[in-house]
């Protein structure tokens, strides 16, 4: 295990050390400690290490992540994992705004809750929240899952393309073209799945998904608002 | 007796400038189909423009340089703030961001080419980089856009400079639109979207919201690319002082300011038209914001829309400029609108110079195209010649300007080097109206 100080080594040093580990590499388990909510902890990694951060940080934990699975011993702020390519992050606390926008891969679990816009845009990445997500989740969210083991907030979906979304508690308020959609066996197996992979205490039946209307993917006036 | 009218002269007919046959037809058209106009291209509409200005030359209190012999330096450093490589071009004309999608693969291809052999950069746009330009360009600039469409570390590290989009001048505040005849699968697979829907581009960052939010996304964006490249950042013409100010202190190292003339693949002509600044209004005010930060030249700034000609890039940078950037032009030069096509723009019901329906991929001149016979058209080798002429072309005229006015480097051009021919022109370049010592608005005048 190599440790990190971030009260005595700068964040350019911690990336700078962290990219630099090689697909091949022996030292494969890391640890940060003293991140004091720092923006921009372990991005743009692209080998297969472990990472924990002992605390909670600012913007943009494991934004943009290869490979790595990043832990936080702690809650994130705003952007966690955005743009995830490949490689698991896992918050043990609360994520703020935004976690896993864009992410085009990968696994993000949110053992917490998530604020508003999470999985906002999302290409592909798989999301896990056991808690609850806030509002505009999924909102243009392209590919991907997402899972909401709590509530789901306002305007869930808003402009969504072909993302799956599974909330098993109430959703405040469906966004323009996303609906209820039934839940077939291949729904179950993938949710069976990604339940186990999150680490949730939840069965797939519980659930409900959610989708697009497919109503607003060719442009006519009435969508021109 | 009753007179006789019969023979009287008539009220000649007389066509309402204010309803002409042009707006007219709008109205026919929206009320027949109840779909507004989307289209390409920049703002049509007279603004004032680069045209409104002349540059003095030489007198007996200027000397002037030997016409085409004397060294009249062109270069220009880009990136010069925080970036371990900045970057280094042999003029400062660099090929704005327009993205794969809307333009074909080979298009890109010519684009990179004729930058390259120009000594110049060029860009990539929504929808990502693809090998095709990354191979062709010698230097190429990544847009970080809203839509993070094709967005990967792998390229973003692949790349010279990142150029985070917050606004284009054809439409600041507006997002981007694809439509389905566009999306091949090979466009389709980038974006991560299916095949053959209108795919819309976001108008807003998905993980940022303010100038606060943005400083610590270019620390991101740095920390991931190991602080080599330069940041720059691109707004639309709409609040140049201000967006130049916030762009300063989010950290960029170079602000792009693209003018309402500013080209686009595909939006709403209303919005075109009418929302955003001319471009000649935002340069003054956009380095005013960097000589009130001290960081006039230490930021450099890039200039867009509406840029044609020699004299464009030096009046662009006698007003401040660092370097200039286009878009339209560039595919004009490649053979955009091109009358050898005449009869086939006649088919699609317009004629060569006003072909704009770029979004619906018919362009008979295989530019704004993924029809692959359409595309089959351009031949990238021949198309990166004949953009890297024009270029050579744009810098000799800006030299033949610069010696005129006795500058042995482009970039010493200045606005006492200036006139204007109108009173707008005069106010928003801030220059004195051709005659007179005086522009709107000049410290210690009144108006
Ligand atoms: C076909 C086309 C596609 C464009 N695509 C993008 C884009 O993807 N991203 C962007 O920031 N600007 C885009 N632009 C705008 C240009 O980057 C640039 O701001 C503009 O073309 C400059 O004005 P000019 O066309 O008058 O030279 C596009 C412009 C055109 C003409």
């Amino acid at each position: 295990m190599q440790t990190i100080d971030m009260a005595t080594t700068s964040l350019r040093d911690l990336n700078a050390t962290l990219q630099a580990q090689a697909e091949a590499t022996n030292q494969t388990a890391w640890e940060i400690v003293n991140p004091k909510g720092s923006h921009a902890i372990a991005v743009g990694l692209d080998a297969p290490i472990e990472v924990t951060v002992k605390g909670s940080t600012g913007y943009y934990c494991a934004g943009m992540n290869k490979q790595a699975t990043i832990t936080v011993n702690g809650s994130v702020g705003p952007g966690v994992a955005e743009n995830m390519m490949s490689g698991t992050v896992i918050i043990d606390g609360d994520a703020s705004q935004y976690a896993g926008a864009t992410g085009h891969g990968g696994t993000l679990i949110i053992k917490g809750n998530a604020s508003s816009r999470c999985g906002i845009s999302m290409k592909g990445i798989d999301i896990i929240v056991h808690g609850n997500v806030g509002h505009m989740s999924a909102f243009m969210a392209q590919s991907g899952n997402l899972v909401v083991c709590g509530d789901a907030g306002d305007a869930l979906g808003d402009s969504i393309y072909e993302a799956r979304l599974f909330v098993r508690g109430s959703v405040k308020s469906l966004g323009a073209d996303c609906i209820e959609k039934e839940m077939r066996p291949e729904h179950i197996a993938l949710l069976a799945d990604l339940l186990e992979r999150g680490g949730c205490d939840a069965k797939p039946e519980e659930f409900k998904r959610y989708g697009s209307a497919r109503q607003l993917y060719n442009f006519n006036i009435d969508n021109a608002y | 007796m009753k007179d006789d009218h019969s023979s009287a002269p008539r009220t000649v007919p007389i066509q309402s400038a204010t309803f002409s046959n042009p707006v007219n037809a709008e109205i026919r058209r929206a009320a027949a189909t109840g779909i507004y106009d989307i289209r390409g291209g920049g703002a049509k509409r007279k603004v004032p423009h680069f045209d409104d200005l002349l540059f003095l030359g030489a007198s007996i209190s200027r000397y002037p340089l030997e016409g085409y012999r004397e060294a009249c330096d062109t270069s220009v450093t880009l990136g010069t703030r925080y970036a371990k490589n900045p970057i280094k071009l042999d003029i400062p004309i660099t090929i704005a961001g327009m993205s794969f999608g809307a333009l074909s693969g080979a298009a890109k291809e010519a684009l990179g080419r004729g930058a390259t052999l120009a000594g110049t950069s060029t860009t990539t746009g929504d929808g990502g980089m693809t090998p095709e330009e990354r191979g062709h360009s010698k230097t190429l600039v990544y847009q970080y856009l809203p839509s993070r469409y094709g967005m990967n570390p792998d390229d973003l590290r692949k790349a010279d400079a990142i150029e985070v989009v917050v606004g284009q001048g054809a439409k600041p505040g507006g997002g981007g639109m694809l439509l389905g005849q566009k999306i091949t699968d090979r466009v389709a697979q980038m974006r991560n979207l299916p095949k053959g829907i209108d795919q819309r581009s976001a108008c807003r960052h998905p993980d940022w919201t303010g100038p606060d939010d943005l400083e610590i996304k270019i620390l991101e964006l740095r920390e991931i690319t190991g602080w080599r490249v330069p940041i720059y950042i691109k707004v639309g013409g709409a609040r140049p002082y201000f967006d130049t100010t916030l762009a300063v202190k989010a950290g960029a190292d170079v602000v792009v300011i693209d003018g309402m003339q500013g080209g686009t693949a595909a939006t709403q002509d209303v919005f075109i038209e009418h929302v955003g600044m001319p471009t000649l209004a935002c340069i003054r005010e956009a380095v005013r914001a960097l000589e009130d930060l001290g960081m006039h030249r230490e930021v450099q700034l890039i200039v867009s829309g509406g840029i044609r000609t020699g004299a464009d890039v030096a009046k662009c940078m006698a007003l401040g400029a660092d370097a200039v950037s286009i878009g339209t032009a560039a595919l004009i030069a490649l053979g955009d609108n091109d009358p050898k096509w005449e009869a086939e723009y006649q088919k699609l019901g317009t004629t060569a110079g006003a072909y704009d329906d770029w979004h619906e991929g018919n362009d008979p001149a295989g530019i704004s195209t993924q029809n692959p016979d359409l595309a089959a058209r351009l031949d990238p080798v021949e198309g990166g010649r004949r953009l890297r002429n024009y270029l050579k072309v744009m810098t000799l005229e800006a030299q033949t300007i610069a010696r005129a006015c006795g500058k042995n480097k482009l970039h010493n051009l200045e606005p006492e080097d200036l006139c204007a021919l109108t009173m707008e022109a005069a106010a928003m370049a801030k220059v004195p109206l051709a005659g007179t010592d005086w522009w709107p608005g000049k410290p210690g005048t009144t108006f």
